[in-house]
C-alpha cells in the first residue's frame, strides 16, 4: 500500500474531522442544555462563512494585508453568527421550552429553511469563490503533498479552540453553571443559576465555533453557497451523536472518527457514496450503542 | 381595548425600535452588501436596510402582543376548535350541511371541465399531497414519530412503476398496488432498526435513511439510471384505452379524487379503531402504553408500514403524472414539505391535512409572485405555527362516544363521585 | 396453595448501585399487601422489575394467577406482563393526556381484544360488536370508579384526584388478577385518601383480585393492607401484619422513627 496516500487520507480525514468538531460542539452543547437538536445550527455556520466572504471581499478592494483581512473577517463572522444564534433562540426555541420536543424540533426545521432561503434570496443561489487568505508556510513545503497550509491552520485552530473551551467549561463560573444546567435544569434554576443567561452563552459559544469552522472550511474548499450549512450541519450532528450527544469530548472524538471514515471510505472505496458512509455509520451506532461512544446510558424514569 | 392600546405606549414603541435596530445590524452584511466576485464590484443596497427596519419594527410589536396574549390564555387553547364549531353547525342545520356537501361534490366533479388543463394538473398535485399528508399523519400526527425520510417511500413507489414498466412492460394499474406494497415492505425494514430510538434520534435516522435512498438512486446507474432518471413512463390507461394529454390529465384527476376518497375512508376507520387508539397512546406515552399491554414494537412497525403504504401508492401516481422521474424529486425538502402539510394543517386531523395540502400547494401556484419566496415563507410559518398554534389550523378533535341510555346512571354506580 | 406473586432473591443493580437486594416477597390470593420504605429505598425499582420495565439482574419473579402452577416472568416485556394479568399505575401520573377519559380506559382493554386492521377497515360484524362492547365495558369501569361524568373529557382536563382514579380505572380495564398501585395517595388530601381507601377495598371485593401497593401515606397502608413488607436500602428489613410492623424496632428505626422525629 502507498504510505503517502494513506497519510494524505489520514490528515485529510483529520481536517474534515476538525471542521465537524467545530460545528458539532454547538449541537452537543445546545442539546446538553435544552435537549433540542438545533436543526438550524448548520445555517449559523453558513452565515458565518458568508459574512466572512462579504467582509473580506469588501476589504479586499482596499488593498489591505490579507492576514489582517482574514482576522477582521473572522471576528465579524463570529459576531454575526453569534448574533443570529441568540436571536434564533429567542424567537424559535425560547417560547417552546415547555412544549413537546416534537414542536421544538419542527420549529428548528422551519428556522433552518428560513435562514437558508433568506441567504439564497438576499445573496445568490450560485457558488461564490472564497478568497485564499492563508499564506503558504515555508516549513510545510517538504510535506506539502499530504498537509498544506490551510489544513495546518485548520488543525491548529481547532486545537486552540478545544483547549480554550475546555478551560472555559472546567474552570469558569459560567462553565460550571452550564454543566449544572445540563445535569438538571430545574435544580440549577432553584440554586439561583440564571438559565436564560446560560442558554444565551451556550448559543453564543456554539455559534462562534461554528463560524470559525465556516471560515476555515471555505478557505479550504475555496467556495461556498447557501446550502453548505445543511450537509455539514447534518454530518456534524452525526458526529455529535457518534461521540455521545451532550458530551463535549465525545463530539470531538465522534467528529474525528467520522472524518476518517469518510476520508478512507472515499479514498479506498468510492467517492460517489461519500455521504452514505456518514449515515450508515450513524444508523449502526444508534442501533448498537444509542448513547454514542462516550455518552452515558440513560434510563427512563418511571 | 385598553389592552391593545398598551402596545402603543412609549415604552413598547421603544422596545420595538430597539428590536428593529438590532435586526438592521443583524441583517446588514447579508441584506445590504452584495459582492459581485466576477466583476469585483460591491453593490450597497441601502433601501433593503430601511425595509428591514420597518418590517422588523412591525414584527417586533406584533410578536410581543401575540406572546402576551398566549401567556394570558395560559398556554391552553380555550377556544372551541373550528372543526367542532362546523360540526355543531352541521348538526343544527341538516339542510345546510346537505346542501353544502352536494355543492362541494358537484364542484369537484365539474372542476376539470370548467377550468384549464393546467389548473386540473395543479389540483391533481394538491390531491397527491393530501394523500401524502394523510400517510405521514399516521406516523407523525397520530404515532408521534417524526419521520424525515418520508420521500424515500414516495421514491420507491415511483421507481417501482418506472422499473417494472421498463423491464416487464407492466402498466399503471398493476403497479399501483405493487408500488404501495414495496413501500410498505421498506417501511417495515426501516422500522426494525429504529424501534429502540425515539424523538430526536428517530428523526435524524429517518433523515439519514431518506438521504441514503436518494444517493443510492443517484449513483447506482445500472439499477436506477442515475441522475438522468427514467423517461417515457406511460400515463394511466382505461381498460387498455390510451388517452390524449388533456384527456389523461382529467382522467388522472378523477383517479386522484377516487384515491383521496379511498384514503380518507380507510384512515378514518383506522384512526378510531383498536389499532388507531394504540398509535395515539404511543404518541402520548410509550411506557404507559406498554404497561397497558400494548406491544410497542408492533405499533411502531405498523405506523411506519401504513404511512409508507400511501407514499408508495402516490409515488406510482407521480411517475405516471410526470412521465419522467429522477432522484432530484425525492430530496429531504420533499419530506419536509409533506411534513409542513401535516403540521400546518393540524397534526392528527384529517380535515387539517386536506386544508394544509390546499394551502401549501395551491397558494404558491396561484400567487406566482410569491413562488420564489415559497420555502422562506414555509420556514417562517413552521416556526410561528409551533410558537402560537402548535395544534395547526384545524385542531384535531377526538371521537365523542355516545353512551347508550340503558348504561347511563345504571344501578351499578357504586362509588359516588364528589 | 402457592402465592400468586412471588419473588425469590430478586436483585437489581444499576452499575455499582444495588437498588434491590435479594428480596423474597409474596402476595397470596385476595390479599392487599403494602410495600413501604423511606424515599429511595428501591420500592419503585422493585415494582419496575416485577412489571417488566426493568429486567432484574438477579433472582426470579413468579406468578400463579389461579393459585397453582408458577410461571417465571422476569425478562418479559411490560405488555406481556400485563397480558399475564398484572396491571399497574404510576407514581407520577402517566395518563394519555390528549385522549378522552373513555379512550384511556379503552386502551386498557386493548390486550383483551382482537380486532385487526382488516376488521377495522371493513367493519366486520365481529369488530363492530367488539367495539360496542369495549365502549360499554369501559363505561362500566368508569362508573365503578366514579368517573362516568367525565367520559368524553380529555384526561388532561381532569382534577388531580380524578386523574389518579382514572389511572386505576385504566389498569382495572386490563382484567388483572393483581393490581399494583405505585403511591396512589401521593398528592391527595386526607379526604381524598379516605375515599381511595374505600375504593381499594371495594375494588378487591367486587373483582376478587389481589392488590399490591407502594405507599408513603401510613394511614392508608395501616388501614387497608393485611400484610406489609418494609424495605430500606434495597433490602427487606421486615414483614408482617400492620400491628407487627408498628411494633418492629427495625422499622421504627429505619422509617417510622424518622417520621416520628420529623
Amino acid at each position: 500500500m502507498d504510505h503517502s496516500y494513506f497519510f494524505e487520507l489520514f490528515l485529510g480525514g483529520m481536517t474534515r474531522g476538525s471542521i465537524y468538531a467545530l460545528i458539532a460542539l454547538g449541537y452537543t452543547m445546545v442539546y446538553g442544555i435544552i435537549k433540542l437538536i438545533n436543526f438550524a445550527h448548520g445555517e449559523i455556520y453558513m452565515i458565518g462563512a458568508f459574512t466572512a466572504l462579504i467582509v473580506s471581499s469588501v476589504l479586499g478592494f482596499t488593498g489591505m494585508n490579507p492576514i489582517l483581512i482574514l482576522a477582521i473577517a473572522s471576528v465579524l463572522a463570529i459576531f454575526f453568527s453569534s448574533a443570529y444564534g441568540t436571536t434564533m433562540e429567542k424567537i424559535a426555541y425560547k417560547p417552546l421550552r415547555e412544549a413537546p420536543r416534537l414542536s421544538a424540533l419542527i420549529s428548528a426545521i422551519g428556522m433552518s429553511m428560513f435562514l437558508q432561503n433568506y441567504v439564497l434570496l438576499a445573496q445568490t443561489p450560485d457558488f461564490l469563490p472564497f478568497p485564499d487568505m492563508i499564506p503558504d508556510f515555508k516549513f510545510l513545503q517538504p510535506i506539502n503533498k499530504i498537509l498544506n497550509s490551510t489544513q495546518f491552520v485548520i488543525l491548529v485552530t481547532t486545537a486552540i479552540v478545544m483547549i480554550l473551551l475546555t478551560i472555559l467549561i472546567k474552570f469558569t463560573k459560567i462553565g460550571k453553571a452550564m454543566r449544572a444546567t445540563s445535569q438538571d435544569a430545574k435544580m440549577a434554576q432553584l440554586l439561583g443559576i440564571n438559565i436564560n443567561k446560560v442558554i444565551t452563552v451556550t448559543f453564543i459559544i456554539g455559534s462562534a465555533t461554528a463560524a470559525i469552522g465556516g471560515v476555515l472550511i471555505s478557505s479550504h474548499t475555496g467556495q461556498l453557497n447557501y446550502y453548505i450549512g445543511f450537509i455539514a450541519g447534518i454530518k456534524a450532528f452525526v458526529a455529535a451523536v457518534l461521540g455521545g450527544i451532550g458530551s463535549i469530548p465525545g463530539a470531538v472524538l465522534g467528529s474525528f472518527v467520522l472524518g476518517w471514515t469518510e476520508s478512507f471510505g472515499t479514498g479506498y472505496i468510492s467517492s460517489d457514496y461519500e455521504d452514505v458512509f456518514a449515515f450508515i455509520f450513524l444508523i449502526i451506532i444508534l442501533i448498537f450503542r444509542p448513547s454514542g461512544i462516550l455518552g452515558r446510558k440513560q434510563n427512563d424514569k418511571v | 381595548m385598553s389592552n391593545i392600546l398598551k402596545y402603543f405606549s412609549f415604552k413598547e414603541i421603544k422596545k420595538s425600535l430597539v428590536m428593529s435596530v438590532w435586526f438592521m445590524i443583524l441583517t446588514f452584511p447579508i441584506m445590504v452588501i452584495k459582492v459581485n466576485t466576477i466583476e469585483n464590484t460591491v453593490i450597497w443596497r441601502w433601501n433593503y436596510l430601511i425595509g428591514v427596519g420597518i418590517s422588523s419594527f412591525i414584527f417586533a410589536s406584533l410578536w410581543r402582543y401575540m406572546i402576551e396574549r398566549k401567556k394570558l390564555q395560559g398556554g391552553s387553547e380555550s377556544t372551541v376548535p373550528l372543526l367542532q364549531k362546523i360540526r355543531e353547525l352541521g348538526e343544527r342545520k341538516p339542510t345546510l350541511k346537505k346542501g353544502s356537501l352536494i355543492g362541494v361534490i358537484v364542484l369537484i366533479l365539474v372542476f376539470p371541465f370548467i377550468t384549464s388543463m393546467y389548473q386540473t394538473g395543479i389540483m391533481t398535485t394538491a390531491l397527491m399531497y393530501v394523500i401524502l399528508g394523510l400517510g405521514l399523519n399516521i406516523v407523525v400526527g397520530l404515532g408521534g414519530l417524526l419521520n424525515l425520510g418520508y420521500a424515500a417511500f414516495y421514491a420507491v413507489g415511483a421507481y417501482t412503476y418506472a422499473l417494472l414498466h421498463i423491464h416487464f412492460g407492466l402498466g399503471f394499474w398493476v403497479c399501483l398496488p405493487i408500488g404501495a406494497l414495496m413501500a410498505t415492505i421498506l417501511g417495515v425494514l426501516l422500522a426494525i432498526p429504529v424501534l429502540r430510538l425515539r424523538g430526536d434520534y428517530l428523526a435524524i435516522v429517518t433523515l439519514g435513511f431518506g438521504e441514503i435512498v436518494r444517493i443510492v438512486l443517484e449513483n447506482w446507474n445500472a439499477f436506477s439510471h442515475g441522475p438522468s432518471g427514467i423517461a417515457n413512463i406511460p400515463r394511466p390507461t382505461f381498460f387498455g384505452i390510451h388517452f390524449t394529454l388533456p384527456q389523461a390529465t382529467i382522467y388522472l384527476y378523477f383517479i386522484m379524487i377516487a384515491l383521496v376518497v379511498f384514503t380518507i375512508f380507510v384512515v378514518r376507520r383506522l384512526e378510531n379503531s383498536r389499532m388507531g387508539r394504540t398509535w395515539i397512546a404511543m404518541r402520548e406515552d410509550e411506557i404507559a402504553s406498554q404497561s397497558m399491554g400494548i406491544n410497542i414494537t408492533q405499533v411502531k412497525v405498523t405506523t411506519f408500514a401504513l404511512g409508507a403504504f400511501w407514499a408508495g401508492m402516490i409515488g406510482v401516481v407521480f411517475a405516471a403524472k410526470t412521465t419522467f422521474i429522477n432522484p432530484a424529486s425525492f430530496t429531504l425538502w420533499e419530506s419536509i414539505i409533506i411534513l409542513c402539510v401535516v403540521v400546518i394543517g393540524g397534526m392528527g386531523s384529517i380535515v387539517g391535512v386536506v386544508v394544509g395540502a390546499g394551502i401549501l400547494i395551491l397558494l404558491p401556484e396561484y400567487l406566482r409572485a410569491f413562488s420564489q419566496y415559497r420555502m422562506l415563507i414555509f420556514g417562517a410559518i413552521l416556526v410561528l405555527m409551533m410558537v402560537f398554534r402548535p395544534g395547526g389550523i384545524v385542531t384535531s378533535v377526538r371521537k365523542v362516544y355516545k353512551i347508550e341510555p340503558h348504561l347511563q346512571g345504571g344501578s351499578d354506580n357504586k362509588v359516588e363521585d364528589k | 396453595m402457592v402465592p400468586i406473586l412471588e419473588t425469590k432473591n430478586l436483585t437489581m443493580d444499576f452499575g455499582g448501585l444495588r437498588a434491590v437486594d435479594n428480596i423474597n416477597f409474596r402476595v397470596n390470593q385476595g390479599e392487599i399487601v403494602a410495600l413501604i420504605g423511606p424515599n429511595g429505598a428501591g420500592k419503585t425499582t422493585f415494582f419496575n422489575c416485577i412489571t417488566g420495565v426493568y429486567k432484574p439482574t438477579g433472582g426470579d419473579v413468579y406468578i400463579a394467577p389461579d393459585g397453582n402452577g408458577q410461571e417465571r416472568i422476569n425478562g418479559m416485556k411490560p405488555n406481556k406482563v400485563t397480558e399475564k394479568g398484572l396491571a399497574r399505575t404510576f407514581q407520577n401520573i402517566r395518563l394519555f393526556q390528549n385522549m378522552t377519559v373513555l379512550e384511556n380506559v379503552m386502551i386498557g382493554r386493548h390486550c383483551r381484544l382482537s380486532a385487526g386492521i382488516f376488521g377495522a377497515i371493513f367493519r366486520t360484524k365481529a369488530t363492530v360488536e367488539e367495539e360496542k362492547k369495549v365502549v360499554q365495558d369501559s363505561y362500566r369501569i368508569l362508573e365503578e370508579i366514579g368517573l362516568s361524568k367525565y367520559v368524553n373529557e380529555f384526561a388532561k382536563n381532569l382534577p388531580y384526584g380524578a386523574q389518579r382514579r382514572l389511572e386505576i380505572a385504566r389498569a382495572m380495564a386490563t382484567e388483572p388478577f393483581l393490581l399494583l398501585l405505585d403511591e396512589p395517595a401521593a398528592g391527595m388530601n386526607p379526604q381524598e385518601t379516605n375515599e381511595l381507601d374505600e375504593m381499594i377495598l371495594q375494588i378487591r371485593r367486587d373483582n376478587n383480585i389481589s392488590i399490591l401497593l407502594i405507599e408513603h401515606d401510613m394511614s392508608l397502608v395501616m388501614s387497608v393492607s393485611e400484610k406489609i413488607f418494609v424495605v430500606d436500602y434495597g433490602k427487606l428489613i421486615a414483614e408482617g401484619t400492620p400491628n407487627e410492623i408498628k411494633k418492629n424496632p427495625d422499622v421504627i428505626k429505619a422509617y417510622l422513627g424518622d417520621e416520628a422525629n420529623a
